[in-house]
C-alpha cells in the first residue's frame, strides 16, 4: 500500500509543481500567443493521424504475430519492439538515413517524386508514428493472444466467412485492447521530441510541435516553457480521461 | 478497514505534492536555486572536489576545449576535467537551476548574461570572437556561392534557432544584408544545423567558421561580407558556486594565454 501511494506522489509531484510555479498572472496573454496555438494544433492534428497510420499498420501485424504461424515470428515480434528500445533521437537519425534526401528510400522518393518527408509535417507524423507504433501492436497482439478462439471457430461452423468472423466477432472481443494501444500510442505520439526533432526539423506551424516549442521556450523564457507545458498536460489529461473508463478495462 | 484507509490514503500524497508545491512557491527564486542545488554540489565537493574540475561551454567549443582540457590535465596530474558541451542558452539554463560547474563559456554575451544576472558568476572575459560562413555539402547541389542565394525559396536553408546565439548573429548578418530567408529548420544548437548540412537534408546553413573548420571534408564553408555585422563575442566565466573555484580560475587563465589563444586561432577562432 505503501509503495504503491509513493508510486502515486512520485508522478502526480511534477505536475504540481507545474501548477505552482506556473506565471498565473501573465497565463491569458501567453496563452493567445499565435505561435502557442499553432504548436498545440500541429501536436494534436500530427499525434491523430499518426496514431490513424498506426492502427491502420499495427492491427494487421499485430494478427499476424498473435495468429499466423511463420518462421521467425519470435525475431519479428522482437524487431516490432526495436523503436521503444530506441533512444528516439537515434530513432530519429536512423530515419534521415533511409528517408532523408540522401537517403536509401528517401533518395529514389526526391529523384522520383521530387518530395521528401524531411522538414514537412509528414515528416513528424512518421516519426511519431515510428516511435508509438510497438505500443499499439504489443497491445493489440496481447488481445489477441488473449480472446478465446472457440467463438470464431463457433462463429465458422455456423457458416459465417472469414472477414465476418473477423468483422463481427474477433474485433468486437479485442476491441478494448485496440482502444488502449491506440490511447498509449497517441500520447506517446504528443509527447515525441528527439526523433521528430532530428527528422523532421524544428519550424513554427510546420514542424514545431508542443515538445518542441517547450524545449526552445526553456533556452529563454522559462516562464513560457512552464505555460506550454501546462497547457500540453491539460489538454492531453481531458483526453485522456475522457476515454478513462474504455483505457481502464480489459479485454 | 481497507477501503476506509484507501481514500485517506490517496488524498493524502496528492494534498501533500500540493503542501510541498506551495511552500516552495513562499520562497524567493535564489533561495530555490541554492536549495536545488545542495544535493548536487554536496555530491560534487565529497567527490574530492581538488580533483575535478567541470566546465560547461557552447557546442561551437568542443573540439579546442577538449584539447585545452588534455593540456590543463597534463599539466596538472590527478585532475579529470569533463565537459558539458551544447547550446549555450541551455546551459546558462542549468546552472542558473543550480547544475554543479566551475566554469561557463558562452557563445554570446546574452547568454552569459542569464547567468550573471542569477548572480552565479564572476566578471566575465571576452576570450574569443566567432565569424559565421556558410556551410553547404561538398557538391554543393544548390549551387550556393553567396548569402543572396539563401534567399532562393528553392535553397533549402538550416538556421540555428534565435534563442540560441548562432541563431540570432545569423538573424543579425541577414538583416544587415538586407535579406529574408525562410528556412526548412530552426535547429537548437549549432552542431545540429552543420550536421544537418554533413547529411546533405540541407542545401545549405548558417554555421561558424569554425564549425566549418572542424567538419573538414564534410562540408564547404562560403565565406560573406556582412558576417563582420555580426560577430559573436564569446566570454567565459568561473562561477560562484564552483565546487573547485581555484581550479575554475586555474582553467580560466589556460583559456585566456596565450597557448589557448593559440589553439583557439588554429581552430578559426578571431581573437578577441
Amino acid at each position: 500500500m505503501v509503495l504503491a501511494v509513493a508510486g502515486m506522489t512520485f508522478l502526480v509531484l511534477p505536475l504540481a509543481g507545474l501548477l505552482v510555479r506556473a506565471p498565473w498572472s501573465t497565463m491569458p496573454e501567453r496563452l493567445a500567443e499565435p505561435q502557442v496555438l499553432e504548436a498545440l494544433r500541429l501536436s494534436l492534428v500530427t499525434a491523430t493521424i499518426a496514431t490513424a497510420v498506426c492502427l491502420v499498420l499495427g492491427v494487421p501485424l499485430a494478427w499476424l504475430l498473435a495468429r499466423v504461424p511463420f518462421p521467425g515470428r519470435r525475431l519479428v515480434r522482437a524487431l516490432v519492439t526495436i523503436p521503444l528500445v530506441l533512444p528516439p533521437v537515434v530513432g530519429g537519425v536512423a530515419l534521415l538515413l533511409v528517408l532523408g534526401r540522401r537517403g536509401l528510400v528517401g533518395q529514389w522518393l526526391e529523384s522520383t517524386f521530387g518530395f521528401s518527408l524531411p522538414f514537412t509535417t509528414a515528416g513528424v507524423v512518421v516519426a511519431e508514428a515510428f516511435v508509438a507504433m510497438p505500443f499499439l501492436v504489443i497491445s493489440v497482439e496481447g488481445a489477441l493472444r488473449a480472446a478465446d478462439l472457440r467463438y470464431e471457430e463457433a462463429a465458422a461452423t455456423l457458416g459465417a466467412s472469414r472477414w465476418i468472423v473477423f468483422r463481427r466477432v474477433t474485433m468486437p472481443l479485442i476491441a478494448p485492447g485496440i482502444v488502449a494501444g491506440a490511447v498509449l500510442c497517441w500520447a506517446r505520439a504528443l509527447g515525441e521530441f528527439g526523433a521528430t526533432i532530428t527528422f523532421a526539423g524544428n519550424f513554427p506551424g510546420r514542424t514545431q510541435t508542443m515538445p518542441l516549442a517547450v524545449y526552445l521556450a526553456l533556452e529563454t523564457e522559462p516562464d513560457a516553457a512552464i505555460v506550454l507545458s501546462l497547457l500540453l498536460l491539460v489538454v492531453s489529461v481531458a483526453i485522456l480521461a475522457g476515454l478513462r473508463d474504455r483505457w481502464v478495462t480489459s479485454a | 478497514m481497507l477501503r476506509r484507509l484507501s481514500r485517506w490514503a490517496v488524498a493524502a500524497p496528492a494534498a501533500l505534492a500540493l503542501v510541498a508545491g506551495l511552500s516552495a512557491c513562499g520562497s524567493d527564486d535564489a533561495g530555490t536555486a541554492a536549495s536545488a542545488s545542495p544535493a548536487a554540489s554536496s555530491a560534487a565537493s565529497s567527490a574530492a572536489s581538488s580533483s575535478a574540475l567541470t566546465v560547461f561551454a557552447a557546442a561551437s567549443l568542443t573540439e579546442t576545449f577538449t584539447e585545452l582540457g588534455k593540456t590543463f590535465e597534463a599539466a596538472n596530474p590527478g585532475v579529470k576535467v569533463t565537459f558539458n558541451f551544447g547550446s549555450s542558452a541551455t546551459l546558462a539554463q542549468q546552472i542558473t537551476q543550480g547544475a554543479p560547474a566551475d566554469v561557463f563559456a558562452a557563445a554570446s554575451p546574452a547568454t552569459m548574461k542569464t547567468v550573471t544576472d542569477a548572480s552565479m558568476a564572476a566578471a566575465p572575459t571576452t576570450f574569443v570572437r566567432n565569424k559565421l560562413e556558410i556551410a553547404v555539402p561538398p557538391d554543393n547541389p544548390a549551387k550556393v556561392d553567396e548569402l543572396k542565394d539563401l534567399a532562393d525559396s528553392k535553397v533549402k536553408v538550416a538556421l540555428c534557432a534565435e534563442q540560441v546565439p548562432c541563431g540570432a548573429a545569423a538573424i543579425k548578418a541577414l538583416d544587415a544584408a538586407g535579406l529574408k530567408v525562410t528556412p526548412v529548420t530552426l535547429e537548437q544548437d549549432v552542431k545540429a544545423t552543420l550536421t544537418k548540412v554533413e547529411l546533405g537534408e540541407v542545401d545549405a546553413a548558417l554555421v561558424y567558421k569554425t564549425d566549418v573548420l572542424s567538419a573538414a571534408g564534410k562540408v564547404t564553408g562560403i565565406d560573406f561580407p556582412e558576417a563582420d555585422k555580426a560577430i559573436n563575442d564569446y566570454p567565459i566565466a568561473s562561477l560562484s558556486k564552483a565546487p573547485a573555484p581555484d581550479l575554475a580560475k586555474k582553467f580560466v587563465d589556460l583559456v585566456l594565454s596565450q597557448q589557448g589563444k593559440d589553439v583557439l586561432v588554429k581552430a578559426g577562432f578571431d581573437a578577441a
